[in-house]
């Protein structure tokens, strides 16, 4: 990804093996986990074919070194207001590191009616006496203690795997309010460490949550409260090498809990990628990819996770499930692949998985295209999908969204740049008669031959110029995918100053994009209205996907939240009725977020009773006792 | 389905939420004479004023042709038009030619000069007429902020042919977006004003087309299409045509169902639905109506028939007064009773049929939409008057009614309809008894009753039955008490479920809605102090004999109508449709004669049809489709069920 982590230069590299270093330091001196380290290194050397030297991985065991407790990101990034007023955004990792953002303090204040004067501060430090104390199941832990492998019941380590990244979730970490987190957390080294933990689990009847990059947004992290055996959450994140890679095949082997930025960082070096960016790739893993049916940005080229799967490894209460080769099709009954895939933890550990791989693109181009109107931009896309000829990323933002985007522009060094803006402005809204306030734009992404990207790209000009689409410039595409990744930090910014907000996802048939967008918009501002929101919410959308018979479309709501009691509660009922507005327009439950346990109430609708009772007959095999409790999908 | 109990314990007053069944809490708007500033500026001035109406905030504007051309592109109609080209073996573009030539006939050519001059011409006309045409202009507000944000239907009350004039002038006058009209095709016969009526915004459909596919695909799309861009408010007539006895018709299904489409189907975020009840003091075609119902053909609608007509004009006819209601949202009618996901499997273009979950929701819609319309109708005093000189007649004091007497019982009834939530508009500063008189005389022309002439009698009976919606349900509870074998509530409740579902063709009551409109008639006659109802017994209070009396009264004339179409009915071994009307109103002329029957009201067609469509739905009566239509009667059952 060369708007982010790939712009790893030599002084970030030096920064991060600091890191380590401390991490490592942190480590001795627990002398908890003493004896951890000797037996994680017996199961280290199994997989020591390919690996690369840890010390470059972005996840350390304490995810506290380096992330935010009660918000998003590495904790050295935050967007915040300095002194004179504006908005800049904090760190050096990504390219609008340190920048000044001159237009978001307006966009904020017209769009919210929000005030700098008005803050509501997080909770600055985790009050661990808040946190209940652990329930423990004394036998599993003596066992556990003599496999050597390392575990924790410390409150924060115990607080940090609790949650996703839900609203409320992090709505109640700011507030300081936690509520049942997981009693222990052990960290596999290597699947049989995970065999081991999941049969003392079975034998002590202990209730296992599986635990990746813990970006759910589904409230698939969250203990269930009626849940009264000690839970345990397997992080999976020290489970990260890359086992190998076969160049015959264009495979690699790779263990689940590796991150995605780790993961595109590591086959680079070797001159391949998977090409699967979801936008959470920096901190989410391979196996919560493979447990939630994940989609990644550039999908049209390289597919969803369900196309990069070749194998998957993965760890139950009745055993191991794997297939015997890998061929890269057969029929052989259903895929039991397909159990795994969006089983969200219900069912075991994925520990392993055969992914194929791609050989690094030669040559990456960003673009954009402005259409007059958010229809004629659908209209576009559905045509590029007819044709097949979609790039490896499309996306078309609404007008709310391209103000935003707008909004978010860091300050620019020369007069010249603006006076360039000035001039492309000037140019589309009065040479072309764009209304600045229905127009749209769509950001794409190119990959391939130079030469293949750039025929590629003039047949895709060609067809957005026939839905009045003019090319917006390199420039507009690639801030539009740098914002992706920076966009989750802004929640933080505006839960400082009374703003709420969220994203969500559904996908739907071509033929019903427009309406689902219009209605799920507007039934978002009527449910504000009707809950008391005093001030108008921000309800926007964008595509972010095409397919063959349809396409995936996220929305993002924010409201201010001043004079509301309850305002989760609030947000949340939106959220619902919102979610209502799309099932009944035929949009579906998720395109890739998953279920967890905030959409199960819809599932029984979605999948019909029988489709239930299969996925519960499963359930029932695999897992008789629940000891993968964390209660998701059904 | 009359004999089913109640769910229990059907009913607790206590328990009702009193406010939405307290008529008297009803808030209504205040009224404001439209007339008065034509009467004061110029007419001309006014129809060549500057119109720039508040249009809906999503429409992208276009021109009529436009409107066509994505009719006939829509994939609705091409997905009909392939079907029947491969059906009747015919090239699609034969078909597109004939969907073409439907929609010619159809479509309306709205124009603003043909609207400037119908302003002006009906400027002077209505100043003729009327002596004022009475607006909630509160309701005007509420109906601009509804274009604005949603596509707009507009449903007014129809019993004059004026209607849609008016209301077009109403919205003109007002700076509101004209309506596109449904209107039948029978107005197409005259040319010049047909035409004139097409610029105007009415478009023409046929009044059966029930097996021509391609027919209803250019028609349903054609209104889709005009209402989901926003284009026009929709305006068409919930009963389908005018009401000739003044009573609300039963609604027609058809055109709801279309204009609710979009928004089950989710092309739109909503749709607001407006009733509006047109009141008139006289209607034009007042002695017109009351041939009609005695079997008098309608007159063919000609240009020449309209000419003819003027001598309308030296006549007054009162007042107009046109309440615009409370927008209804279609999204919160469907709200928890339409699951629209339904939709999500089949390709929205295909034409489907209506499932019963759809069905009954659109029926229940219609039903709730009259009601409203109805609500808001405005009384005039010579409505009350109606309904005691018709009792009066029928009692037989042939020998007049002396004005005391008459001001007495009027100012009985006002108080009475007041409780019962009518919105009359009695003049409350004027003594009651010169009220009375100045109603008399601006009704002159019927009001010498004794002379018991049935043009006269139905006349007036078309006046008493546009408050028969506000007495309906303690009428039907009043006659049920009295017809019930003891006072048990039980027994009082079936004898009410009979009498309701016997005349549910012939008063609006919602089907289904028997134990709230039950516990309604309890609440009012509880209120008003004529019954005190315990868990077991309903008792009549001392005061309350003449209320019941009167509420009796109100529903006998239909009770004995029916009972003697029964009897007629009893009397033949099947008949023909054709024959049925002839034959019955001989039998009853026959009977008036003689004075079995004391109530001339009961010639009305519409009554006799209404209770043969009765008897067939209850089963009495069977239909049968053979060469000639025969009835087949079962006396027996007839018998059973107490006529």
């Amino acid at each position: 990804m060369a708007s982010n982590s790939s712009g790893s230069d030599s002084s970030d590299r030096q920064r991060i093996a600091q890191q380590r270093l401390s991490v490592i330091a942190g480590h001795l001196q627990r002398p908890v986990e003493g004896n951890s380290g000797i037996l994680a290194a017996e199961c280290k050397a199994q997989g020591d074919k390919l690996d690369v030297s840890s010390e470059r991985r972005t996840v350390p065991r304490r995810r506290q070194e380096i992330m935010k407790w009660n918000g998003w990101g590495y904790s050295d990034s935050k967007f915040l207001y300095n002194k004179k007023g504006q908005a800049e955004f904090t760190g050096k990792r990504y390219r609008l590191s340190g920048m000044i953002i001159p237009g978001l303090r307006e966009w904020m204040e017209s769009t919210f009616s929000a005030n700098l004067q008005h803050k509501t501060p997080a909770a600055p430090i985790l009050n661990s006496s808040a946190v209940q104390p652990p329930t423990l199941n004394e036998a599993f832990l003596k066992e556990l203690k003599s496999t050597g492998i390392p575990f924790s019941h410390d409150a924060e380590d115990r607080v940090f795997r609790s949650h996703g990244h839900c609203l409320h979730e992090i709505f109640a970490l700011r507030e300081g309010k936690i509520g049942r987190v997981p009693d222990l957390v052990v960290w596999p080294n290597c699947h049989n460490d995970v065999v081991k933990i999941v049969e003392l689990a079975c034998k002590h009847n202990v209730c296992l949550i599986p635990y990746g990059g813990g970006t759910s947004v589904s409230s698939a992290l969250e203990c269930p409260p009626e849940e009264t055996r000690s839970i345990v959450s397997l992080d999976t994140s020290q489970m990260n090498r890359i086992l190998w890679i076969d160049e015959k095949n264009l495979t690699a082997h790779v263990e689940a809990g590796i991150v995605g930025q780790d993961l595109e960082r590591l086959l680079n070096e070797s001159g391949y990628c998977t090409g699967h960016e979801p936008d959470s790739m920096e901190f989410s893993s391979l196996g919560g990819w493979v447990a939630t049916r994940a989609s990644g940005m550039k999908k049209n080229i390289y597919g969803n996770i369900e196309d990069l799967v070749v194998h998957i490894k993965m760890v139950t209460p009745r055993g191991v499930i794997e297939k015997s080769c890998q061929g890269p099709r057969m029929s052989t009954g259903p895929d039991v692949h397909h159990f795994i895939m969006g089983s969200e933890g219900t069912l075991g550990v994925v520990t392993e998985v055969t992914m194929k791989i791609r050989p690094m693109p030669e040559y990456q181009k960003y673009g954009s295209v402005v259409f007059p109107n958010f229809e004629m931009g659908v209209a576009c896309l559905r045509e590029v999908a007819r044709q097949r000829c979609a790039p490896a990323s499309i996306r078309l933002m609404d007008n709310e969204q391209f103000k935003f985007g707008h909004a978010l522009k860091p300050q620019v060094s020369s007069i010249f740049t603006s006076f360039l803006d000035g001039l492309k402005k000037f140019y589309i809204t009065k040479f072309k008669g764009f209304d600045p306030n229905r127009l749209c734009v769509a950001t794409l992404l190119f990959e391939g031959d130079r030469e293949k990207v750039l025929q590629h790209e003039k047949q895709v000009y060609d067809i957005a110029a026939k839905f009045g689409g003019l090319a917006a410039g390199e420039d507009n595409g690639q801030r539009g995918y740098m914002l992706t990744f920076v966009i989750a930090y802004l929640r933080d910014l505006g839960m400082d100053y009374y703003v709420i907000g969220e994203s969500f996802e559904t996908s739907m048939p071509w033929d019903r994009v427009l309406d689902i967008c219009r209605n799920v918009k507007a039934r978002i501002v009527r449910e504000c209205k009707d809950k008391g929101v005093q001030f108008p919410p921000l309800s926007t959308c964008r595509v972010t996907q095409t397919y063959d018979a349809g396409a995936c479309v996220y929305f993002y709501f924010a409201f201010n939240y001043r004079g509301l009691s309850d305002p989760v509660h609030v947000y949340e009922q939106v959220e619902h009725a919102a979610r209502e507005e799309i099932l009944a327009n035929g949009g579906s439950l998720s395109h890739h977020h998953g279920v967890g346990k905030l959409r199960k109430e819809w599932m029984r609708e979605s999948i019909s009773s029988v489709g239930m009772g299969m996925l519960k007959s499963v359930k029932d095999y695999v897992d008789p006792n629940n000891i993968f409790g964390n209660r998701n999908l059904l | 389905m009359y004999s089913s109990p109640p769910p229990t314990p059907f009913f607790n007053i206590a328990d009702i939420t009193l406010w939405t069944l307290d008529p008297m809490l009803k808030k209504r708007d205040d009224f404001e004479d439209m007339l008065e500033e034509r009467r004061n500026s110029s007419d001309l001035r006014y129809a060549l004023k500057c119109y720039t109406p508040v249009l809906y905030k999503g429409l992208t504007p276009c021109k009529v042709s436009e409107l066509k051309q994505m009719v006939l592109q829509s994939d609705q109609l091409g997905y009909v038009i392939t079907q029947v080209s491969k059906e009747k073996g015919v090239t699609s573009d034969e078909v597109t030619g004939e969907a073409a030539a439907i929609l010619e006939e159809m479509a309306q050519r709205l124009q603003l000069s043909t609207v400037r001059f119908f302003a002006f011409t009906l400027s002077k006309v209505f100043k003729t007429l009327f002596r004022s045409i009475c607006i909630n202009e509160e309701g005007l507000q509420r109906l601009q902020q509804a274009i604005h944000n949603h596509p707009v239907v507009l449903l007014p009350s129809h019993r004059s042919y004026m209607d849609f004039l008016l209301m077009s002038y109403i919205l003109y006058t007002y700076d509101l977006a004209l309506p596109v009209i449904a209107a039948g095709m029978d107005f197409m016969g005259m040319k010049v004003v047909g035409e004139m009526l097409r610029m105007s915004g009415a478009f023409f459909i046929r009044r059966s087309f029930g097996g021509d596919k391609l027919y209803w695909a250019v028609f349903s799309e054609y209104v889709k299409i005009m209402l989901k861009n926003g284009y026009a408010p929709v305006e068409f007539f919930l009963e389908g045509t005018r009401s000739r006895t003044a009573k609300s018709l039963t609604p027609k299904l058809g055109l709801l169902n279309i204009v609710m489409d979009p928004f089950l189907k989710g092309e739109v975020f909503d749709i607001s639905l407006v009733p509006v009840s047109i009141s008139y003091e006289r209607t034009l075609e007042e002695a017109l109506y009351a041939r009609e119902l005695l079997g008098v053909p309608k007159p063919k609608e000609s240009t020449s028939g309209l000419f003819k007509a003027r001598k309308i004009l030296s006549e007054d006819y009162g007042s107009i007064h046109v309440y615009f209601g409370q927008p209804v949202s279609v999204r919160s009618l469907a709200e928890s009773r339409v699951n629209r996901s339904q939709f999500n499997l089949i390709p929205r273009h295909i034409p489907t049929r209506p499932s019963e979950e759809i069905l009954s929701f659109v029926n229940d819609s219609a039903y709730r939409l009259v009601r409203a319309q109805e609500e808001n109708m405005v009384l005039k005093p010579w409505v009350l008057l109606a309904f005691v000189l018709l009792q009066k007649q029928a009692a037989e004091e042939k020998q007049g009614t002396a004005l005391d007497e008459l001001t007495e019982q009027a100012v009985w009834l006002r108080d009475l309809s007041r409780q019962y939530g009518a919105f009359l508009h009695w003049p409350d500063h004027i003594p009651p008894s010169e009220v009375v008189s100045s109603s008399l005389s601006l009704h002159r022309g019927l009001v010498r009753i004794s002379e018991g002439r049935a043009v006269v009698i139905l006349s007036c009976a078309s006046y008493r039955n546009q408050a028969l919606n506000v007495f309906i349900r303690p009428a039907l509870l009043a006659s049920a008490i009295h017809t019930a074998a003891s006072n048990r509530k039980q027994e009082i409740y079936n004898s009410f479920s009979f009498l309701r579902n016997m005349f549910s063709n012939e008063f609006i009551l919602c089907p289904g809605a028997t134990v709230q409109d039950f516990e309604e008639a309890c609440y009012l006659l509880v209120k008003t102090g004529t019954l005190q109802i315990n868990q077991q017994e309903v008792l009549i209070t001392e005061r309350g004999h003449r209320t019941l009396a009167f509420l009796t009264s109100v529903l006998d004339p239909f009770l004995q109508g029916y009972q003697v179409v029964c009897r007629f009915l009893c009397e033949q071994d099947g008949l023909t449709e054709k024959q049925f009307i002839p034959a019955v109103r001989k039998f009853i002329i026959k009977h008036l004669l003689t004075g079995r029957l004391r109530y001339t009201e009961v010639l009305s067609s519409d009554l006799q049809k209404n209770a043969l469509a009765a008897l067939i739905r209850l089963g009495a009566v069977q239909k049968i489709k053979g060469n000639n239509y025969c009835f087949n009667v079962f006396p027996s059952e007839a018998r059973n069920r107490g006529l």
